[in-house]
């Protein structure tokens, strides 16, 4: 048994302890949103925050998140960072088939967390850990950019 | 209530919505007057009736089960007003679940706002061809789902009219309301609603479409897509996703190497998996591979990832049958020597042989272009439900009807007992077209007493296990005259058919592979011969997205850049030349029997929209610019899905070899556009997937396994691969004239016109794809 505070909630996980946070989200507590893309931290479809970092739930074992915080796509439009990049995701019609779409709103957001006015290099440095098969690059640069424009930043 | 009606009424997620009253009677006395017989309900308005017209049928006529455009099939209206419109295309990305109910709401006169979209369930008898390939949904559905809308508008402004006790001609449907124009009067639709219902649906040819100036939706690329807001905050439901009650999850191990088969399995350590709760045989199906799963041992366990520690722990004796020693290097060198060797002959203008012997230079060359993967970011996953005599299934389908029918054939069970829900799609590139995944589903459910079952593959599963696009040896030759203008034409074009996957023994490319720009290469030259020499195939041959477009017009238009280098012309120029002066001919007079399934007539070739997506491609790229050090500038265009496409792309390679792409310019005419935005989005994510392709991707067998596990090994394109300036030129089309596709031909032009540019910049020459390492100093 595995206690984590998932979404600002504090939750047993029944599960054997090597068993990925992804699994555990997905299938124990019903939070479908965190995608599962290859099972090996490449693809980045399954980001969620751990402690506010963006972390890889596919190979997280839930072991290694015993007593903290982990907030996934489901609640992460609370944060208001959170909430500037999914508006901006939304108007800039950034998704197409949006498979990915949640790891990148997670990881964007770690981002513009981290640094509020990212350059062009650091974004692409921070997203080069997400795929998008349909190739949403583009337009995640602009969504990226709008958020960051949102908080009150320039792109510097 | 009936099965079709409780499908009517079941919404995305699955659940019967009951909430909403539909007050469509129309629907009800469809069904009724169905019932007796007379499927021709209303003035005819199915397109079953028209079937015995034509002798043969072309675009959507052509596709099984043909075209609806009832709109009591389609649309209702509640007595809240909002409207409900079904979508019976499946959502993979390319917009079809806001383009399709958009056309409706626009004929309707809808407040968009007010609208929801229902996902249709696998049901084509009710609403007509669902197989989402092709790039056709908005092609085959853009006139009958007008149709489809104005009906509707017209039932109900005929419903105010009767209220109002005025003449029709007084009243008009504007934004979600009828206005009586003397008075101003005006009754809402949801007012409407049950007395429209009871209107006749107007006959066919009766029902006024509007006026494209009017349109207030479709054309404008302002609309924000329905599932947007679902995306972004997670609560979209794609097939990975479908949770029910009792439910259990299950992987399955298949055979490493296509054609095998388990011969003996140990799964004393999978039992032992907390988690897991049996393990099953899937019998392997014999050839030829249609969409039947692959055989192999399924292990069904209370969650994910105890199903995947269980398969971890099965100890399985494969017998790998005949395709054991397949060998990428070794199977290229074949390809390669059939390529050079004289094949049958598909296409035959003038005198090749002549014309060569007697040209002032003989010039050839030859490219490769390996299996690829789709790779969606969701892989295959579907659950299965059996119980009462019924079965359900949720997935990710482009072809649900095929899902439902493969599904039923294996459970021994009439399809009239199997719903197919269509969940959204994480990505479908034609792997999705393929419902064998859900086969296994059923038949682990069906192992577990019916139980829901939901099978996950994992990324490995994925590209060990796949449909592959194939893989090709495309061997050119020209003769030019003095000017260094091809006077002669030879395509040699060797790969396997994607009819293997469905004919064990077929070894030629089909007619519709042909006319994916080898056999209908629209250029002015008076002697071509394109031959076809044979290839065995040794997996499992799909469709891709832009399937064998890729292959030919990386060797086309690599190949046309080569002559223009040879004859020291500017690509662009030579290009234009080879093309020749606009013409509009029948496809048949290039030997294309196939035309992407469209009437010659009505889509024949036009080289006068190749010229122009190039000369709009190479102005909007300023062509001929002054480039700094290791910059180059490509072109490629290319003739796919009815659509015309030009791409050019800027390179950069610096000194050691790193390639980047600052800048790529699309221009594209596929007719009118519904949204603008997601045609511009297609051709944006066709750039970086066409990126990918050209930079990165390779699947390769050794063994006669795929030797890449995952994406550390089967790359695919990242941000930083994606150009810095992506810039899709829209060429503006008619409403009332043909469609083109838009969701493939957007892949093709770009392998080239990067490695035109690579030469352009660095006076090297890429003939195999990937580009990989051969760049690197």
């Amino acid at each position: 048994m595995t206690r984590v505070t998932i979404n600002g909630k504090s939750q047993n996980v029944d599960l054997p302890e090597d068993t990925p946070l992804l699994w555990a989200l997905r299938d124990y507590l019903g939070l479908t949103g965190t995608k599962f893309g290859c099972g090996m931290a490449l693809c980045g479809a399954c980001t969620v925050h751990v402690d506010g970092q963006p972390v890889r739930s596919c190979s997280t074992p839930i072991s290694a998140v015993a007593g903290k915080k982990v907030t996934t796509i489901e609640a992460i439009g609370t944060d208001k960072v959170g909430h500037a990049v999914q508006a901006a995701w939304i108007d800039v019609n950034v998704p197409q088939c949006g498979y990915c779409q949640a790891g990148k709103i997670m990881s964007a957001t770690a981002l513009l967390k981290r640094t509020p006015h990212p350059t062009d290099a650091e974004v692409d440095e921070a997203m080069s850990g997400n795929i998008c098969r349909c190739g949403t690059y583009a337009r995640i640069r602009t969504a990226i950019a709008q958020a960051a424009a949102h908080q009150g930043g320039t792109k510097s | 209530m009936s099965a079709a009606e409780e499908r009517m009424q079941t919404t995305e997620d699955g659940s019967l919505d009951r909430s909403l009253v539909l007050a469509n009677v129309s629907r009800r006395r469809f069904l009724h007057v169905s019932a007796l017989g007379t499927f021709v309900l209303a003035a005819g308005f199915s397109s079953t009736a028209r079937a015995q017209d034509a002798p043969k049928k072309y675009g959507a006529d052509g596709m099984p089960n043909g075209w609806v455009d009832d709109p009591a099939v389609f649309v209702s209206i509640g007595e809240d007003g909002i409207v409900k419109i079904v979508c019976h295309r499946s959502e993979m990305g390319q917009g079809v679940r806001t383009g399709m109910p958009l056309i409706v709401a626009e004929e309707l006169e809808a407040d968009w706002k007010r609208v929801r979209v229902v996902q249709a369930p696998g049901d084509e008898k009710r609403y007509g061809n669902q197989d989402t390939d092709g790039s056709r949904s908005t092609r085959h559905f853009l006139t009958p789902m007008r149709r489809c809308g104005a009906a509707a508008r017209t039932m109900l402004e005929a419903a105010a009219a009767a209220q109002w006790k005025v003449p029709v001609t007084e009243v008009e449907a504007r934004n979600h309301e009828v206005v009586h124009k003397p008075t101003g009067r005006r009754l809402g639709y949801g007012a409407l609603a049950k007395a429209a219902a009871k209107q006749p649906v107007p006959s066919r040819d009766s029902v006024k479409l509007k006026d494209p100036s009017k349109f207030r939706y479709i054309g404008t690329g302002q609309i924000k897509l329905v599932d947007g807001p679902d995306i972004a905050t997670g609560k979209a439901q794609y097939g990975i996703d479908t949770r029910l009650d009792g439910q259990l999850y299950a992987v399955v191990a298949r055979p490493p190497v296509f054609g095998g088969k388990a011969t003996n399995v140990d799964d004393a350590e999978a039992l032992k998996v907390p988690g897991v709760l049996k393990v099953v045989t899937i019998e392997q199906t014999p050839l030829p591979a249609e969409f039947n799963p692959l055989g192999g041992v399924g292990v069904v366990a209370t969650n994910t990832w105890a199903a995947m520690q269980g398969r971890k722990a099965l100890k399985i004796t494969w017998d790998d049958g005949p395709n054991a020693s397949y060998d990428s290097v070794s199977y290229k060198a074949s390809l390669e020597e059939s390529a050079r060797k004289p094949g049958k002959v598909v296409r035959n203008d003038g005198d090749f042989d002549k014309a060569a012997a007697g040209a002032a230079k003989r010039i050839d060359a030859e490219y490769y272009v390996p299996h690829l993967a789709h790779a969606t970011m969701e892989a295959p996953a579907a659950t299965v439900r059996i119980a009462n005599g019924k079965c359900e299934v949720w997935g990710p389908f482009q072809s649900p009807q095929a899902a439902r029918d493969r599904v039923a054939k294996r459970l021994g069970m009439s399809a009239d007992d199997v719903t197919v829900h269509v969940t959204l799609l994480g990505g479908g590139f034609g792997r999705k077209s393929k419902p064998d995944f859900a086969i296994e589903a059923a038949v682990l459910s069906k192992a577990m007493g019916g139980k829901p079952v939901k099978v996950t593959w994992t990324r490995e599963d994925d590209l060990h296990n796949s449909y592959l696009h194939t893989v090709s040896v495309e061997h050119l030759e020209a003769g030019v005259d003095g000017r260094g203008a091809p006077v002669a034409w030879l395509h040699r074009s060797v790969a396997p058919t994607i009819i293997s996957t469905f004919n064990a023994a077929a070894n030629q490319e089909a007619p519709f592979e042909l006319g994916m720009g080898v056999i209908n290469v629209p250029f002015a030259i008076q002697n071509v011969r394109i031959e076809n020499p044979p290839a065995t195939a040794h997996t499992r041959i799909g469709w891709f997205r832009s399937v064998s477009n890729i292959p030919h017009a990386f060797a086309v238009q690599s190949f046309v850049a080569e002559l223009a280098a040879a004859a020291g012309r500017d690509q662009k120029d030579f290009l234009l030349e080879v093309i020749g002066p606009p013409r509009v001919f029948s496809p048949l007079m290039v030997g294309d029997t196939w035309n992407h399934g469209e009437n010659p007539e009505r889509y024949p070739v036009d080289t006068g929209r190749l010229r122009r997506v190039v000369e709009i491609a190479a102005r909007a790229a300023d062509w001929g610019r002054q480039m700094p050090k290791g910059h180059g500038l490509g072109i490629a265009a290319h003739y796919s899905f009815v659509t015309y496409v030009a791409a050019v792309a800027e390179v950069a390679v610096d000194d050691k070899g790193q390639l980047t792409i600052p800048r790529v310019d699309i221009a594209v005419d596929c007719g009118a556009s519904v949204n603008p935005d997601r045609v511009r989005s297609q051709m944006e994510g066709a750039c970086v997937m066409g990126i990918g392709l050209a930079l990165l991707g390779e699947i390769s067998f050794k063994n006669g396994r795929v030797e890449q596990d995952n994406f550390h090994a089967y790359q695919v394109a990242r941000m930083p691969n994606a150009p810095r300036v992506t810039r899709v030129h829209i060429i503006p089309g008619d409403y009332d004239k043909p469609l083109g596709g838009v969701g493939e031909p957007g892949v093709p032009p770009i392998a080239p016109a990067i490695c035109n540019a690579i030469f352009a910049a660095t006076g090297k020459r890429i003939r195999r794809l990937p580009i990989g390492e051969q760049l690197k100093v």
